[in-house]
C-alpha cells in the first residue's frame, strides 16, 4: 500500500467521547476504542485502512457500513471471520487484517 | 377434531425496520404471537437505526424532524416485548419448501410459516467510478450509519456524490453535527426536479423539508452542483479529491478527504426471489421488483412483501404497508380486517406512489454512467473484476443476460451478491449489446444471501 497513512485516522468522533475506554490488539499494536464502538470504528479512528483487497488492487476501509458489502471483513488470532461493521469491539480482542487466508477454511 | 385446540398460525417478519415493527404491532393486535427476525442488535431498521448503549445523544439530534416517529416506532416495539418471538442478530439466509432458514451466531435453524411477511429494506444504489474502492470512500448511507451509529464522520472534509433525497439529507447532518461537506454532487440537473415538482406536491411535508437541507446548506456556503458528471475519486491509497464535470462541462477537482456516494436506493429481494415470487422490471426505478398486489401479496403462497423491500417508497409508507402486509395475511389466514381500516391504509400508500415517481424523475438513476464507464474501471469491488471483463463476456463469450455474463465474467458473483454491483453491470451489459436493460434481466437471488460462517451447524 503507498501514501501516507492519515495519523489521526480516517474517521472523526463528532461526539459522544465520553464512554468507557476499551483496549484491543489489531496486528499486534495496541488500539484504544470506546465501549459501543463497532471493529470498523475503533479501526479507521486509530488508521486510515482496514484490510487489503485479496485481488492485489489495495487498501479498503469498508464501505457500506451496514452488513451487505462484506467489504470489511476481519480476523480473530485464531482464525474466526468477522465483520467489522456489525462486530462490537471487547476489551482483550486480538484482531489480524493481514494475510489472513480467503476464503476462510477451517 | 371437536376438542382438537386451534392451532395459531404461525407468521414470520424478517425486518424489524418501519415496516416490519408495523406488521408485528398489527398482528399482536388481531391476537397471534409473530416472529420477527433481524440481523440487527436492535429494532429500528435504517432510518430509525439505534445507537448503542451507553451513547447519549437525545432522539431529536439523531433524528431531526422525524424524532418523534422514532421514537413512537421504537416506544411500540419495545412494548410488543414477549407478545412476538423477537431474534436480533438473526440472519434469515434462505426460503425453501415453506420454510426460513434462520442463523443465529453459528447456529441455523428452518422455521415453517404458514405465512412470510418480507421487510427487508434497501441497500444503497451505486454507479462505479475510478477510485471508488480507495479507502475513505463510503456508501452514502454508510456516511450516514457512521454519524447516527457511531458518532463518526467519515472524514474532515467530506464530498457526498450522486444523487437523491438522502445526498442533501446526510450533508446536512453532517454540517449540524459540525463536519461542514466540502461540497454536494448532484448528478440529476436541476430542471428535472421542477419537472418532478407536480408529483412531489404529493407530499408537501416532505417537499418542504427537502428544500430546507438545501436552504441551510446553503447558508453554510457548502459547495452545491446539479447535472454533474463523476469522473474520479483520486488519491494515493486514500481520498484526497474528486473529479468532475460541473453541469456546463467544465473539468473540475474538489478537494476532500472522503466521499460518500449513493445514487437513490435499490430493494433488497433475495428472499423474495428465493421464495419464487415472480418479479417484473419497474420502468420508474429501472429494477426489477417483486410482483405484488396493492396490499403486499406476492405471487407465492402465503409469502407478503412490505416496505422499502418492495419498491422505494420511503420510511412513512414502510410503516404504511406493513400494516396491509399484516391485514393481507390475516384475511388469507380467514381473519380479515375492517374493509375501512383497508382502504384507508391504500388511499395513503397511493398518495406515496405519486411521490415515488416524482423522486425517481427528480433524482434519476444515471444509467448513462454505468454504460460509459471505461474498460478498466472495477465494477465488481468484491473480486476486483472490470467493466472489459464484463463487456467481453458480453461479446467474446456471448452472454445473452446477467446471470450468464455473471457465470463468464464473475461479476455478481463475489460475496456482496451483486447488490453493489448488480445494477450498473446490467447497464453496461445492455449498452454493449445495444439492448434496453429490462433484456439483459436480473441477478437471480442465491442462498446463502449472505457468506455463513465456515462453522455454521444446522439444529432443527
Ligand atoms: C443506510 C440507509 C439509510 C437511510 N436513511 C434514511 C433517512 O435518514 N431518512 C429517510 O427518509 N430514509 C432513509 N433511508 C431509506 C429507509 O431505508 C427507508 O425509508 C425505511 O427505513 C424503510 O423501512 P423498511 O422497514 O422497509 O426497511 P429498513 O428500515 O431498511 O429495515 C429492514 C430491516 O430488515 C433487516 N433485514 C434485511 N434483510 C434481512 C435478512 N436477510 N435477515 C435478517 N434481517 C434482515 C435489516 O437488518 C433491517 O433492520 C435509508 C436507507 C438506507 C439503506
Amino acid at each position: 500500500m503507498t501514501g501516507a497513512i492519515r495519523a489521526e485516522g480516517q474517521f472523526r468522533r463528532v461526539a459522544e467521547r465520553t464512554r468507557a475506554a476499551v483496549n484491543l490488539e489489531v496486528d499486534g499494536r495496541a488500539v484504544a476504542a470506546l465501549e459501543g464502538d463497532t471493529l470498523l470504528t475503533a479501526l479507521l479512528t486509530n488508521g486510515a485502512r482496514l484490510r487489503e483487497s485479496e485481488f492485489g488492487d489495495g487498501a479498503r476501509a469498508g464501505f457500506c457500513l451496514m452488513g451487505a458489502c462484506q467489504d470489511c471483513w476481519v480476523w480473530t488470532a485464531d482464525g474466526e471471520r468477522l465483520r467489522a461493521c456489525t462486530t462490537p469491539v471487547a476489551s482483550g480482542m486480538r484482531i489480524l487484517t493481514r494475510g489472513a487466508p480467503w476464503p476462510t477454511q477451517k | 377434531m371437536a376438542d382438537a385446540k386451534v392451532i395459531a398460525p404461525t407468521v414470520i417478519i424478517v425486518g424489524a425496520g418501519p415496516a416490519g415493527v408495523r406488521a408485528a404491532a398489527r398482528l399482536v393486535a388481531a391476537g397471534l404471537r409473530p416472529i420477527v427476525i433481524d440481523e440487527g442488535r436492535m429494532s429500528g431498521g435504517q432510518i430509525y437505526r439505534r445507537q448503542p448503549e451507553g451513547f447519549r445523544r437525545p432522539a431529536a439530534e439523531l433524528y431531526g424532524f422525524e424524532a418523534a416517529k422514532a421514537e413512537a416506532l421504537h416506544r411500540d416495539f419495545d412494548a410488543l416485548g414477549p407478545k412476538i418471538e423477537y431474534r436480533s442478530e438473526s440472519l434469515a439466509w434462505n426460503v425453501y419448501d415453506g420454510a426460513l432458514h434462520v442463523l443465529t451466531g453459528e447456529r441455523s435453524e428452518a422455521l415453517r410459516y404458514d405465512a412470510l411477511i418480507l421487510a427487508t429494506g434497501a441497500t444503497d444504489r451505486l454507479v462505479p467510478l475510478p477510485g471508488w474502492t480507495l479507502p475513505g470512500t463510503y456508501s452514502l448511507g454508510g456516511a450516514q450509519i457512521a454519524l447516527k451509529a457511531q458518532a463518526c464522520a467519515i472524514g474532515a472534509r467530506p464530498i457526498f456524490m450522486g444523487t437523491g433525497p438522502l445526498l442533501y439529507l446526510v450533508a446536512y447532518q453532517y454540517a449540524k453535527a459540525g463536519v461542514r461537506p466540502a461540497a454536494v454532487l448532484d448528478t440529476s440537473p436541476y430542471r428535472r426536479r421542477i419537472e418532478a415538482l407536480p408529483l412531489l406536491a404529493a407530499r408537501p411535508a416532505m417537499l418542504a423539508k427537502g428544500f430546507y437541507y438545501s436552504a441551510i446548506l446553503a447558508a453554510r456556503g457548502v459547495t452545491m452542483l446539479t447535472g454533474v458528471t463523476p469522473i474520479a475519486i483520486e488519491g494515493d491509497g486514500q481520498v484526497a479529491s474528486v473529479v468532475f464535470q460541473d453541469g456546463r462541462g467544465r473539468l473540475r477537482r474538489i478537494e476532500g478527504d472522503a466521499v460518500g456516494l449513493g445514487y437513490g436506493l435499490r430493494s433488497e429481494t433475495q428472499l423474495a426471489d428465493l421464495a419464487r415470487c415472480d418479479f417484473a422490471f419497474d420502468p420508474v426505478a429501472r429494477q426489477w421488483l417483486p410482483v405484488t398486489d396493492v396490499d403486499g401479496r406476492s405471487t407465492a403462497k402465503g409469502v407478503y412483501i412490505a416496505g422499502d423491500g418492495a419498491r422505494i417508497l420511503g420510511a412513512d409508507a414502510a410503516e404504511v404497508s406493513g400494516q396491509l402486509a399484516a391485514c393481507a395475511a390475516l384475511a388469507d389466514l380467514g381473519r380479515p380486517a375492517a374493509a375501512a381500516e383497508v382502504g384507508q391504509l391504500r388511499r395513503t400508500l397511493g398518495r406515496m406512489e405519486r411521490f415515488r415517481r416524482g423522486l425517481e424523475h427528480g433524482f434519476a438513476w444515471p444509467a448513462h454512467l454505468a454504460a460509459g464507464l471505461a474498460d478498466d474501471v472495477l465494477v465488481c469491488r468484491c473480486e476486483a473484476i472490470t467493466a472489459g471483463e464484463l463487456r467481453r463476456a458480453a461479446t467474446e463469450l456471448g452472454a445473452p443476460e446477467v446471470n450468464r455474463a455473471k457465470a463468464f465474467s464473475r461479476v455478481g458473483m463475489g460475496r456482496c451478491q451483486g447488490r453493489y454491483c448488480g445494477l450498473a453491470g446490467a447497464e453496461i451489459l445492455a449498452a454493449r449489446l445495444g439492448v434496453p436493460v429490462e433484456q439483459v434481466g436480473r441477478l437471480r437471488g442465491q442462498a446463502p444471501v449472505k457468506p455463513l460462517p465456515m462453522t455454521t451447524e444446522a439444529v432443527s
